[in-house]
């Protein structure tokens, strides 16, 4: 009833190949934006354990679903990637402590781009499960190099990499005088910036290019795709945003940083939220993201918030076995993701309440 | 109640919950990160027991510290730095007053925040090493000894068994170590050692994926034929090392381990032949004290205890009481010197400052030879304090060597340096300006 395009009549082609075609959706997702940042009110542990992992992680899924959902290239490097980024940032950011940290936030992905062309290379000639072991080399080289290699870490004696003040505009954005406040404000905005970006580079040739590729590489070569420079491609955008999202994890969230925090199993967490989101759809990695990151916090301290008495340890086992269900069960309801149940209700919605 | 609106209320009672501080009004909050789950949980769950279970015995028996009861809760972190930063804030949140990682990556990731969130961190013998500099680290403690010192006590040990310091040239002396930055800690102490006493040290690290297959490692031990092995190992990487040493018929009486590479699950991994089998402590095993008698009269036996009764003694059972106990002395300090039964942050942070735990103390405790004395100033928040090595008889963890003392003399300079490395390399360290607390 309220949620149709009846009467919204578009008068040009600006207007008719715009993302969201339908009034309500634009007031929705403004709507949607004003909350986020009016969520910036919330306490420290709201925007610390909830709202910042959720939105680091949506930005990683973004990135890998680019690769594995819309170029169809499966790739268990995410990990090894972020950690590029992350690393590339300290080191700019320690070289050249004049520049803006936003500056080298976002030109860290870059570095973590090129890495990602290098391990990209054999995408070309291999496809599928052997492609993720190829990709896996660059998780385990890519760690190694982490740990190994001083020179990243600046030859600190503890070994990480840790989020020196910064400051933009005179208010600290970066480093332990950073409140949770602004560091949420900040990576919202870098998120929505992104975001954005993206969305309209997977409308356009690029995209379309990416989800030929993926469909049929055969076919997409002989209408003219040239395989190599939209395979590294993908894998250059979605280093870069895996990257960006690393430096972000590490220096608008954790604050410091061992390897140990780029391992497989970060390669992995990004992955299932892909696959749970649901694979090429923005909206999907959002809540793939939110659904692996957020969900596991909310049950393991909201059970005992609610005066459930279980001990934390009891918590954390049920919080597994919840989730490790709920994943299952989500599978089965839905195999195209969380992005698809989200397509069906809109669908619903725009019957209601006369379906047919 | 529709579904719905039982979501709805769940999440509004979340909110609230996580908001509001958790708070009586004379009672002290202590949180602990505890890794009960997750792939190191065998170690875990004992420290986590021994910890939970001297809080409790506190207030059974004394009602508290000072009269104000202690509010202790557990956080999981399955030994995970996102988790680890959620219960961070959690406590936070609560009014914690101080913060007890328990996790290399928990520790590096608070040490920043600990200044300006005003909550100090207790990193009992981890963690950073060069946070023993309370001039570039006021908010940091990590006693009773690090890394280095502990590697030093080492360095004596095998010098007392080949009968002197100039007996070490020529021998070989290997560092097996987990690849991560706790593993490589001793390297720098060691090499320097290696020159002075001319000693040969060979590195065999042990990839975090590869903790269970040691197999090529031990190879090269046995081809290189090492005299004597440093274990800096954690986690399932020990008892495996004890089982290869055993099948590389490596003497295991010439295998020693740091303090937490010595858990009773640690050396019972070698079986019958893991006899012999050495590690580094600072607290005794066994029931043979009053403070642990006290924990099983007031705790074990009222089934207040989530230990089983066979692991009450254990070594990292005890090793939880005596962080615990650390933690109870430093707030014990801080009301002392505060002067108020509820202590917040900055003055346990005093407290921890000026902790000084003397033998007669000790004895008060019901910790007599349980564990040697501890001293904390302004400027040497670990204090250096003496260690022995612990020997597995095949069933129980026995005083292997008398009490030793680290050569505080060498590990103190590096460890200033490396603060200082530390305060540069991270531009806009805070100076200190926290006043140094006097003991009252």
């Amino acid at each position: 009833m309220f949620y149709r395009e009846a009467g919204q009549y578009k008068t040009s082609y600006a207007a008719d190949m715009a993302v969201f075609p339908l009034r309500q959706d634009r007031i929705a997702l403004g709507l949607i934006i004003a909350a986020a940042y009016a969520l910036a009110l919330s306490n420290d542990f709201m925007l610390q354990a909830v709202l910042i992992p959720f939105l680091v992680f949506s930005l990683a899924a973004i990135g890998l679903n680019i690769l594995t959902g819309y170029a169809g290239l499966l790739s268990l490097g995410t990990g090894g990637f972020m950690g590029v980024g992350a690393y590339a940032c300290y080191k700019l950011t320690t070289a050249f402590p004049g520049v803006n940290i936003l500056i080298w936030i976002l030109a860290s992905g870059l570095f973590s781009a090129g890495v990602g062309v290098l391990f990209g290379l054999p995408s070309l000639r291999i496809k599928g499960f052997y492609l993720a072991v190829a990709t896996l080399a660059a998780q385990f080289f890519l760690q190694w190099c982490f740990n190994r290699v001083p020179w990243l870490y600046n030859y600190n004696v503890s070994g990480a990499i840790e989020a020196p003040l910064r400051t933009l505009f005179g208010h600290p954005i970066v480093g332990p005088a950073a409140t949770p406040q602004t560091r949420y404000l900040i990576l919202l905005t870098l998120v929505i910036l992104l975001t954005a970006v993206v969305s309209n580079l997977v409308r356009g040739r690029i995209g379309r290019a990416w989800m030929a590729v993926r469909d049929m590489d055969i076919a997409a070569e002989l209408i003219g795709i040239k395989l190599l420079s939209t395979k590294l491609l993908a894998f250059a955008v979605s280093s870069y945003l895996c990257g960006v999202a690393g430096a972000l994890m590490v220096f608008l969230w954790y604050g410091s940083a061992e390897y140990t925090v780029f391992d497989i199993n970060q390669s992995f967490n990004v992955l299932f939220m892909v696959i749970i989101g649901g694979l090429g759809s923005l909206i999907g990695s959002f809540l793939g993201a939110a659904f692996i990151s957020i969900l596991p916090t909310l049950l393991k301290f909201g059970l005992p918030a609610l005066g459930v008495p279980i001990e934390a340890a009891t918590a954390e086992h049920l919080t597994a076995i919840m989730v490790g269900a709920l994943i299952i069960l989500f599978l089965i309801v839905e195999p195209h993701g969380l992005a698809r149940l989200w397509q069906i209700g809109k669908q619903k919605l725009r019957v209601w309440p006369f379906p047919y | 109640m529709s579904l719905r609106s039982l979501g709805l209320t769940a999440a509004a009672a979340f909110l609230v919950g996580a908001a509001a501080p958790a708070m009586a009004q004379d009672s002290i909050y202590v949180p602990m990160n505890t890794y009960r789950t997750g792939p190191i949980a065998g170690s875990g769950v004992h420290v986590a027991d021994g910890m939970r279970d001297y809080i409790t015995l506190l207030n059974e028996r004394d009602g508290g510290i000072g009269g104000a009861k202690i509010t202790y809760e557990e956080c999981e972190t399955g030994y995970d730095t996102k988790k680890s930063v959620e219960c961070y804030e959690l406590q936070k949140s609560k009014g914690s007053v101080i913060y007890s990682p328990w996790s290399t990556g928990a520790t590096l990731a608070a040490i920043p925040r600990a200044a300006a969130d005003k909550i100090p961190i207790l990193s009992m013998a981890y963690g950073l090493s060069a946070s023993a500099d309370g001039n570039v680290f006021p908010w940091v403690f990590n006693p009773p000894a690090t890394y280095w010192d502990g590697a030093s006590v080492f360095i004596k040990h095998v010098a007392e068994k080949e009968g002197g310091l100039d007996k070490l040239k020529g021998k070989k002396i290997g560092l097996i170590h987990l690849d991560a930055p706790f593993g490589k800690e001793p390297i720098p102490l060691l090499e320097k050692l290696a020159k002075e006493y001319g000693f040969e040290l060979k590195l065999y690290p042990v990839a975090a994926q590869d903790m269970q297959n040691q197999g090529s490692v031990w190879l090269n031990i046995r081809r290189d034929r090492t005299d004597w092995l440093y274990n800096q190992g954690w986690g399932a990487m020990n008892p495996t090392a004890v089982k290869e040493a055993i099948k590389a018929g490596f003497p295991t009486g010439k295998l020693v381990g740091v303090w937490w590479a010595g858990g009773d699950d640690d050396a019972r991994g070698g079986g019958e032949q893991g006899k012999g089998y050495k590690a580094l402590s600072f607290n005794l095993a066994g029931t043979d004290f009053p403070v642990i008698k006290e924990i099983q009269k007031h705790v074990v036996e009222k089934g207040l205890s989530k230990a089983p009764r066979e692991k009450v003694g254990e070594m990292l059972y005890n090793r939880g009481v005596y962080n615990a106990m650390l933690i109870a002395e430093a707030i014990r300090n801080a009301q002392a010197i505060s002067g108020k039964k509820v202590v917040t942050g900055e003055d346990v942070r005093a407290g921890l400052e000026s902790l000084n735990i003397t033998e007669a103390r000790l004895k008060e405790l019901g910790m007599e030879g349980f564990a040697s004395p501890v001293k904390v100033t302004c400027e040497d928040h670990n204090g250096h304090h003496k260690l022995f090595v612990a020997e597995w008889d095949g069933s129980k963890w026995t005083k292997g060597s008398d009490w030793t003392d680290p050569m505080k003399e060498l590990v103190r300079p590096l460890l200033v340096q490396d603060a200082k490395d530390y305060a540069e390399k991270n531009a806009g360290w805070p100076k200190r300006n926290e006043s140094c607390a006097k003991s009252s």
